[in-house]
């Protein structure tokens, strides 16, 4: 990994407007990149499924104290 | 029963965490689909990117990119496993995702299931890098740090994912959505 300063050469940049790099190659004129988005977005719009409600229920629970459960999920 | 990200976001006992967590849980679930090419595969990644994210939460600064976090430790997790099975690595010959059946109905248009066939034939790494940049919305130093390597790598990552995914498809850079001829000036092949 190279240094820190590398990394932010500018502040934030990645809300609300494009890189200019990604848009030259990736951006709305890119077939590749239409697929691409309209790929993620199909998955990212489907609903969540309820295994991860559940399990995020039970965690939360678990964290306030008040799981009878004693069925964390093991963390490893 | 409810199976909203938001109605149990507002679940008023939630934590700030947990709120946190949800929100960014479609666009870290996309990233995983994406990225593994089978749900179930992908939502058990998932899974465990949750429990070690809440494992770890203390680490987390609350303000900042939690999505850019969940991404890390889901990244990390799916390359941790892919060391464990050893064979799988070398998905970037497709030899395992040739194998994949995915119900045409699951990703609508034909046409996006070629693509993601397409994709599936990248190597994991060219595979995550034009996730990150063309779908997930994240700066090239972002998607840098998520992967834990070099602007520059994670650049020509990208670029050769797009040229070998035009390859594949069939399409030069140039455009079939319209007249603007002008953005594809750097990747189109001359056929002429």
């Amino acid at each position: 990994m190279s240094e820190k300063g590398n990394l932010r050469p500018r502040g934030k940049q990645s809300s609300g407007e494009k890189h200019p790099g990604a848009r030259d190659e990736l951006g709305p004129n890119s077939e590749i990149g239409s697929k691409l988005r309209a790929l993620y977005t199909s998955i990212q719009e489907e609903t969540i499924p309820d295994r991860f409600l559940d399990l995020l229920e039970k965690l939360d629970r678990v964290e306030r104290g008040q799981g009878c459960e004693s069925t964390v999920p093991a963390m490893e | 029963m409810q199976n909203s990200a938001q109605d149990a976001g507002m679940d008023p006992g939630s934590t700030e965490f947990k709120r946190e967590l949800l929100q960014a849980l479609p666009s870290l679930r996309a990233f995983a689909v994406s990225l593994i090419g089978q749900h179930d595969k992908a939502d058990d990644l998932v899974q465990e990117a949750i429990m070690k994210a809440w494992a770890k939460q203390d680490s987390f600064e609350m303000g900042t990119n939690i999505k850019a976090w969940l991404f890390t430790i889901l990244r990390n997790e799916f390359y941790s496993q892919m060391r464990k099975r050893g064979r799988e690595v070398q998905d970037s010959e497709g030899v395992f995702t040739n194998q994949l059946a995915v119900p045409p109905a699951q990703y609508g248009a034909l046409d996006l299931q070629d693509f993601r066939k397409a994709l599936e034939q990248l190597p994991a790494d060219q595979r995550e890098a034009i996730i990150l940049i063309g779908a997930s919305g994240f700066a090239y130093e972002e998607a840098a740090e998520i992967c834990g390597c070099a602007v520059g790598t994670i650049k020509s990552r990208v670029s050769r994912a797009r040229a070998r995914l035009q390859e594949l498809l069939g399409v030069n850079g140039q455009s079939d959505y319209g007249p603007d001829a002008l953005s594809a000036p750097v990747t189109t092949r001359s056929f002429a």
